[in-house]
């Protein structure tokens, strides 16, 4: 069952970034209820509290809120949407880029290789 | 909360338990982790008051253990302890007629969940389905403290895994103090707030599952053979 998460990283947060990439996804839009944290603690087949402090964490990040009673929902403040968007998209080029320049490749190796691989997922030959 | 402080256990030729000194805060789920012989049962039996320590002192939620304090704790042992002609229903009839704190609406929801019959003959249940039975008797308690000696040990996987997600579905991690001693680390890892890794009778470290992964970036498995080593 850890074999879901990788073994490095503390789980609650892997399982926020689950939920951010259903957020920007558009699987869960601005103002949709999360799961209750038990639902979520036995879909993710962990303790309770991690799920707790996954909530708690995306809080802190204002990307959902709690309402007392209610649940938790995702924020209806399209800024911090746009914001977690714009976030999530550095990360993977940062990462994407450290490792194409340490394995030693140019930035107009990487634009290219870039365009061409975009190019031919689209199906365009122009 | 429980407190050990400076626990032995002598076994007339053999010491099974050294100098263990324990705190484990209120709610929240401990993986106590360590080889076959390393004294987890004997540690669970002490702090459940079904032995009494050699030396040392044992308080839960600030009540000396002994026999009485079968009130404030459920204990599952490793054994199968059930009388073979009972049904399903006469057991947890009896598990009802000695705990008040036992919970008829949640032993109910928890046979429905692990697809248990009540009106079974226990006589008749695979090994698997007694596993499941044991579980939802400890379960079904709203005892403060739930001591679980290797629920998974012998089981499938289906068993195992109905299991574990029942431990995450009917446990109240928030005011629930569960104490889990367990070969299957791996396994059972996600579950665990923290971790008690013990060797030949001693103590050998407690961590937060989250931060051995998150700090020191290892699995629990990974930390515990470390522990050994030192």
């Amino acid at each position: 069952m850890v074999d879901n998460f990788d073994a490095s990283k503390p789980i609650y947060k892997q399982i926020a970034d689950q939920f951010y990439w259903k957020i920007i996804r558009g699987d869960l839009q601005a103002g949709d209820k999360l799961p209750s944290v038990r639902d979520t603690a036995v879909a993710f087949r962990v303790n309770p509290n991690t799920v707790s402090r996954t909530y708690n964490e995306m809080e802190r990040a204002n990307v959902v809120e709690t309402k007392r009673g209610l649940g938790t929902f995702v924020t209806e403040k399209q800024d911090v949407l746009n914001d977690l968007k714009g976030k999530k998209m550095r990360q993977q080029i940062e990462q994407f880029v450290t490792e194409m320049e340490a394995m030693g490749y140019t930035a107009a190796e990487m634009v290219n290789g870039l365009k061409n691989h975009l190019g031919k997922e689209r199906g365009e030959n122009d | 909360m429980i407190e050990l402080n400076q626990v032995g256990k002598r076994y007339l030729a053999k010491t099974a338990l050294h100098d263990i000194t324990l705190t484990l805060p209120q709610g929240g789920i401990t993986g106590l982790i360590g080889e076959n012989g390393s004294g987890k049962s004997t540690l669970l039996k002490i702090l459940a008051g079904l032995v009494k320590p050699s030396t040392g002192t044992v308080f839960i939620n600030e009540k000396k253990t002994e026999r009485q304090i079968a009130a404030d704790v459920a204990y599952l042992s490793e054994l199968d302890t059930f009388y073979s002609f009972y049904k399903v229903k006469d057991m947890v009839d009896f598990q009802a007629s000695q705990f008040p704190d036992f919970s008829r609406k949640r032993a109910d929801d928890m046979l429905t969940f692990m697809k248990l019959d009540p009106n079974s003959k226990i006589k008749v249940l695979s090994k698997g389905n007694r596993g499941r039975l044991k579980i939802v008797l400890a379960l079904a308690r709203e005892a403060p403290v739930i001591l679980m000696d290797e629920p998974l040990s012998g089981l499938d996987p289906m068993v195992r895994d109905s299991i574990v997600t029942s431990l995450i579905s009917f446990v109240d991690v928030e005011k629930q103090t569960v104490l889990i001693t367990t070969h299957e680390v791996n396994e059972m890892e996600p579950i665990f707030d923290r971790v008690v890794a013990i060797r030949e009778g001693r103590l050998l470290g407690i961590a937060d599952a989250e931060k051995i992964r998150g700090e020191q970036g290892m699995r629990v498995v990974d930390w515990l053979k470390e522990q050994y080593q030192l």
